[in-house]
């Protein structure tokens, strides 16, 4: 019997197969899992913000970017993960409201997608699916017996990715 | 005195903050109450103090489906605003205002948006015209935005606007019902130089 595992908002954890590895309703936060496909060990991370140098109150490292795709990396390798072969998948980063200009409201998903690219790349792990951005939430679950990504959104059919 | 943080609202302001929940949704419901010819109730206020990662749950299930409409609040308070409705009560307003008949299963279409919208305006300018009568600040609301989707996904947008913050959202919630249940929440939230301003201007000492 495989077990559902909850990740909330600012939150991340890991995951080993069967098991399936879930957040709801992902909206401008970023959902990010890493994967080990031959050991079948994964995790999913969570985060709102990009970067936890900009905010003075940092101490949640799952709630930014930065230091939570850092963290979610060391618990996976340690779960049984093989850094070399680690795959990651993203998805998030919506723009909830058509909020016109500047504003953090409106830019604050792009942000989000790009600091996990940016912080992939430096940490050397290949970044092979996405669906980030558009206007839409998001549910997300890493099966980790397969690998695969199940994006859920209302209205729409099941993506995987 | 020193930087005001959200810890530091206690239960004095609280008090205070819940009465102006409590006039700003009066106004805001009796202008719908007016627009469709019936009587809405609601719910005397809670504020709530929640960590701003918890927000996702703070009406109801995270991935509930419902309608978010969206307003910034600027000048003399900075902040966010929020009203809420499940899709039953959406669809019900809608088909109020529209005249139509059609049931809550079916999707909203681009005009019946535009009308929810609208909704949204009023609700949220009366709210805040009684806000800003009473503490003499000059509060200006956006155009409103409207989404529906997932309440997580929804409330999203304001728990990263409090996680710039601190970790702790404030939250001025009030529920409003009808006749027939029409569900909604207000959800004020105010930016953390805003309390100061809106109880200095109350005449309440910091």
């Amino acid at each position: 019997m495989s077990q559902v595992i909850k990740v909330g908002m600012a939150d991340l954890n890991i995951c080993k197969a069967p098991d399936v590895i879930t957040t709801l309703g992902l909206g401008s936060c970023i959902g990010l899992v890493l994967y080990d496909p031959v050991t079948k060990v994964g995790g999913m991370v969570h985060y709102m913000l990009p970067d936890s140098k900009q905010v003075r109150n940092n101490s949640n490292i799952a709630k930014f970017g930065d230091t939570g795709i850092r963290e979610l990396l060391k618990r996976v390798i340690a779960a049984g993960g093989n850094r070399n072969r680690l795959i990651a998948k993203i998805a998030g980063g919506a723009r909830m409201f058509e909020v016109s200009g500047l504003s953090d409201v409106g830019n604050i998903g792009a942000r989000n997608a790009a600091m996990a690219k940016a912080v992939l790349k430096e940490l050397g792990i290949r970044l092979v699916a996405e669906d980030t951005g558009l206007n839409y939430g998001r549910t997300v679950e890493l099966h980790c017996d397969t690998g695969e990504f199940y994006i859920k959104s209302v209205g729409k059919p099941v993506k995987i990715i | 005195m020193g930087k005001m943080t959200l810890e530091d609202v206690n239960s004095m302001y609280f008090d205070v903050l819940k009465e102006l929940g409590n006039i700003g949704a009066g106004n805001a419901v009796s202008a719908i109450a007016n627009m469709l010819g019936m009587m809405i109730d609601m719910n005397v206020p809670s504020i709530r103090m929640m960590e701003a990662s918890k927000l996702g749950t703070a009406v109801g299930a995270e991935d509930e489906t419902i309608v978010g409409i969206f307003l910034e609040v600027c000048d003399d308070i900075e902040g966010s605003m929020m009203f809420l409705l499940d899709i039953p009560s959406a669809r019900y307003l809608v088909n109020k205002l529209m005249m139509s008949d059609a049931t809550a299963d079916k999707p909203f279409d681009e005009m019946e948006l535009s009308a929810l919208k609208e909704i949204g305006n009023i609700i949220a300018g009366s709210y805040l015209s009684a806000l800003s009568s009473l503490t003499n600040l000059v509060i200006a609301p956006s155009v409103p935005y409207i989404a529906v989707d997932m309440a997580a996904s929804i409330l999203s947008v304001p728990a990263i606007q409090f996680g710039q913050f601190g970790d702790n959202a404030l939250l001025i919630q009030t529920e409003i019902c009808a006749e027939v249940a029409i569900n909604g929440y207000f959800i004020l939230m105010p930016e953390q130089d805003s309390y100061e301003k809106i109880l200095t201007s109350l005449g309440i000492s910091l």
